[in-house]
């Protein structure tokens, strides 16, 4: 956008309207391909790939708005996801007649009010102090779930299977069912988040971030801000662990929300990039599809035999290696490669 | 009453092995302010570069000169590809590096020697000393008497060399320091390649232990309480924080873990930082470097 009034006449007008255009034409296109998706894709790819996308980018927009958006740092994503996952499905347990979406919603609930709390030391420390904070929820929650048996309904090996998905009597069970169960779910919630970060409450968490002094002194409520970006970055994690244990891996339990989950929505939000919604998005695609082109390129490469451990290993460095990279080289990470992309088609397409 | 000092000093002993995780952290922060989370990584990194050397039919000194050499070198590299790039983004830019530093090292460690456990001999057994009515265990006492040994040439190397004395310039006061000619990422070198011996020491002595494995990476989650308690920039704050740790971390474990179910330990530390961090935010001994809102 041109900033220029002087600068603004006819021919900038017609462009901006052509601009505006081709993006509603992108944004038209995205969307037609998300909705067409379960018609051209595999029950595999659909259930094993498109849902853990979506409920791990909906992880990291929670984690972005706490650490991009707010600057406060958090490792204990996964333990909010399980939170989340739990509470959903003990709500579910107690009251089988609770529709799904509003027990989906309790969780992100009881994720925010665990999210809140666990910021509460943010009020009076800053920087790495708060790192010991949320590694705090990390430990003492996966140790709740794994060591009290209300949570998971008293079940003997502490392993849960998650209730049918039935949403207003329509059955969400199929792979493309659970894939239109994390669209419906994702999709407003991102678009809410978006635009929570353009309007006020976003611009107090920017105002944090950037300097907290000057942020207080122009009178934003710091204190709240914070507090708010832990509960509503922990309620879309609350809201994403609940999808990740109903939609993807059909049981609750504490184990897969452990500390390297927590780092992975970490990552995603840094690939993706810090301060974007779209960001974890690209992460989350770049994050899930990686390791299975890492997978079919070593395979082919190499032949059949190749050990999974060292696979593993060799995706660990390079995802190391990207994390630093991006740090270096484009903080802004693949949401500012994909606008700066974005911008040279929008060039050649209207002949600047 | 026995049984109870018993538990203190396995807990106090323990707390010897997270004081030397924290060892490292503290240097390369007093150096380079940077929050070093890739320092467990380093531990792995080094116990498993010298195990498999020694697997590989290197006797034990040349292994571990071996060793000293990767690590020394793995300080030059981290400081020309993460630190220079890095100099003047945010400290959050320069953690999450860290992160992926230790992702990276944890990766190349296994790729290239495997994920196997090995096991690790420093002819130090481990049989029970009795004496008092306390019964100790040998190997904890050599590792305790080790650990008491580098802290001691940590303080000689930092009193009396020149690059020790430049180090605690730096961490006094960095523009200061530059202005009086220090070259600085020198010196991040040295306190990255200080931090990977502590680290290779560490890791021999936690590896002895516990055998040479992954969740040897994993001490760097129990040295984070040890700092926020005994403070980010004190070597005795380590100490300190590494024993409070281990002392109560297994006090916890027997006489209150076992009402809950056990398994105290992943936790207790970090509500006992908690508890730090809400009454006195810059540790035991830390200068008062914490932004306190």
């Amino acid at each position: 956008m041109s900033t220029d009034v002087s600068a603004w006449s006819q021919s900038e007008d017609v462009k901006m309207t052509r601009k505006t255009a081709l993006s509603i034409a992108a944004t038209v296109l995205v969307a037609a391909l998300a909705l067409a998706l379960p018609r051209l894709v595999t029950d595999y790819v659909l259930s094993a790939i498109l849902v853990p996308f979506l409920a791990l980018a909906l992880a990291a927009i929670g984690q972005n708005l706490v650490t991009g958006y707010a600057g406060q740092l958090s490792v204990g994503s996964a333990a909010f996801m399980s939170v989340g996952a739990f509470a959903a499905y003990d709500l579910h347990l107690h009251v089988p007649s609770i529709p799904l979406l509003v027990s989906f919603a309790f969780g992100g609930f009881i994720a925010a009010v665990t999210g809140a709390l666990f910021g509460l030391p943010s009020l009076r420390i800053r920087g790495f102090y708060l790192v010991a904070s949320t590694l705090a929820a990390q430990f003492f929650i996966e140790w709740l779930f794994t060591k009290v048996g209300w949570f998971s309904g008293n079940s003997a090996s502490g392993v849960i299977m998650a209730p049918p998905l039935v949403v207003a009597g329509l059955d969400f069970s199929s792979p493309g069912g659970h894939y239109w169960l994390s669209l419906l779910v994702v999709v407003p919630l991102a678009i809410l988040g978006r635009n929570l970060v353009q309007g006020r409450v976003g611009r107090a968490w920017m105002a944090v971030r950037d300097m907290e002094i000057a942020a207080a002194i122009v009178g934003v409520p710091t204190r709240r801000a914070k507090l708010l970006a832990f509960a509503i970055g922990s309620f879309y994690c609350g809201v994403a662990g609940a999808l990740w244990a109903f939609a993807y891996l059909g049981t609750v339990e504490p184990h897969g929300f452990d500390l390297d989950r927590s780092f992975q929505i970490l990552f995603i939000a840094i690939l993706g990039g810090l301060g974007s919604v779209v960001g974890p998005f690209l992460g989350a695609a770049f994050v899930v599809l990686f390791p299975i082109a890492l997978d079919n390129v070593a395979g082919g490469a190499l032949g059949s035999v190749v050990d999974p451990g060292l696979l593993e290993n060799v995706e660990k460095i390079i995802f190391g290696s990207l994390v630093i990279l991006f740090l270096v080289k484009q903080p802004a990470g693949l949401a500012r490669l994909a606008a700066i992309a974005w911008t040279r088609l929008c060039r050649v397409a209207l002949r600047e | 009453m026995s049984f109870f000092l018993e538990v203190l000093i396995g807990g106090l002993l323990a707390g010897v092995m997270y004081t030397m995780v924290a060892l490292g952290f503290v240097i390369i922060y007093k150096a380079s302010g940077v929050f070093n989370f890739a320092q467990g990584a380093m531990v792995l990194f080094a116990a498993l570069t010298f195990v498999s050397l020694v697997e590989r039919g290197l006797s034990f000194p040349w292994a571990l000169a071996g060793t000293l050499g990767v690590m020394l070198l793995l300080a030059v590299a981290i400081e020309r590809v993460v630190l220079r790039p890095l100099v003047n983004a945010p400290p959050l830019a320069l953690f999450l590096a860290t992160l992926g530093l230790a992702s990276v090292l944890e990766g190349l460690a296994q790729s290239v020697w495997g994920t196997q456990v090995h096991g690790l001999d420093l002819y130090v057994s481990d049989v029970p000393l009795g004496g008092l009515g306390v019964q100790v265990s040998r190997f904890d006492l050599f590792a305790a008497a080790t650990a008491g040994l580098l802290v001691l040439g940590l303080a000689i190397l930092f009193r009396t060399t020149r690059a020790g004395v430049s180090l605690r310039a730096v961490a006094d006061d960095p523009l200061a320091a530059i202005a009086v000619g220090i070259d600085l990422p020198r010196l991040w070198t040295i306190a990255w390649g200080v931090a990977g011996v502590v680290a290779l020491v560490a890791g021999l002595l936690w590896g002895a232990r516990v055998g040479v494995q992954f969740s040897l990476s994993l001490v760097v989650l129990k040295a984070l309480p040890v700092l926020i308690i005994g403070g980010f920039s004190s070597i005795g704050g380590a100490i300190a924080g590494g024993l409070i740790v281990g002392a109560t971390e297994k006090l916890a474990e027997v006489y209150v873990g076992s009402y809950v179910g056990g398994g105290t330990e992943s936790w207790s530390p970090y509500v006992l930082a908690l508890g730090f961090l809400l009454v006195r935010p810059a540790g035991l001994f830390g200068e008062r470097i914490v932004e306190r809102v």
